[in-house]
């Protein structure tokens, strides 16, 4: 069986989060297993009610950058959230959440969209990292 | 010898990388070994790409044309 890939996703802006759902979805089309971590700011995007709103772009984008994000969106690119539920269809995905930033955000699990497979310490997270590749988003 | 017929169309003009490539992966999982899939793809990116998947899963890349910006693969599944 492949290693899994393991991206630990930390920014909740809509644009590392859209590189993020690429990187899953294209390593599950390729059969691999594929283990996202959700901290910080990345895991309060996942929250239900907040899942589908603007989550704005990283700092460096720019106005000329959210010009592109906007056309790009409008030419009918999926968002993260649909590319992650398409490619989660594919099986191998598995998506947790920081048990340390459940806490900082004061964050339920009810309160996750379905996405969202569960709650994980970062000592689960490495056991099922295996020796795997590691990505910080 | 008998010729097998493409048997299901994925259309994915339009979709930016990787859907092209989930949407054929979502394709294949329903259909039986040996089943002819076409692809249309207008992602710059899915040359490359159908050709690195088909390597990597061992499903055969059959076909490969282009009729101006539409990018078309027929896929053999394993």
């Amino acid at each position: 069986m492949d290693e899994p890939i393991n991206l630990v996703l930390f920014s909740g802006t809509d644009d590392r989060l859209q590189a993020a759902a690429v990187l899953a979805a294209g390593a599950a089309a390729l059969g691999k297993p594929v283990n996202i971590f959700l901290q910080y700011w990345a895991l309060d995007a996942f929250r239900a009610d907040r899942i589908a709103r603007d989550h704005g772009l990283a700092a460096e984008a720019g106005a000329a950058g959210r010009e592109a994000v906007d056309a790009l969106r409008q030419a009918g690119q999926a968002s993260w959230a649909d590319t992650l539920r398409q490619a989660k269809d594919l099986g191998g995905i598995d998506i947790q959440a920081c048990s340390l930033s459940m806490d900082l955000l004061r964050i339920e699990q009810d309160d996750l969209d379905p996405l969202v497979d569960g709650v994980e310490g970062v000592t689960a997270f490495y056991l099922n990292a295996g020796e795997g590749q590691l990505v910080f988003i | 010898m008998a010729t097998l017929e493409i048997t299901t169309t994925v259309d994915a003009k339009g979709l930016s990388c990787p859907m092209p490539i989930v949407k054929t992966a979502q394709a294949v999982k329903s259909l039986p070994s040996g089943a002819l899939i076409e692809v249309l793809a207008t992602d710059p990116g899915s040359v490359k790409d159908f050709a690195a998947w088909c390597r990597s899963t061992g499903n055969e890349l059959v076909e490969q044309s282009a009729d101006g910006a539409v990018f078309r693969f027929v896929i053999r599944k394993k």
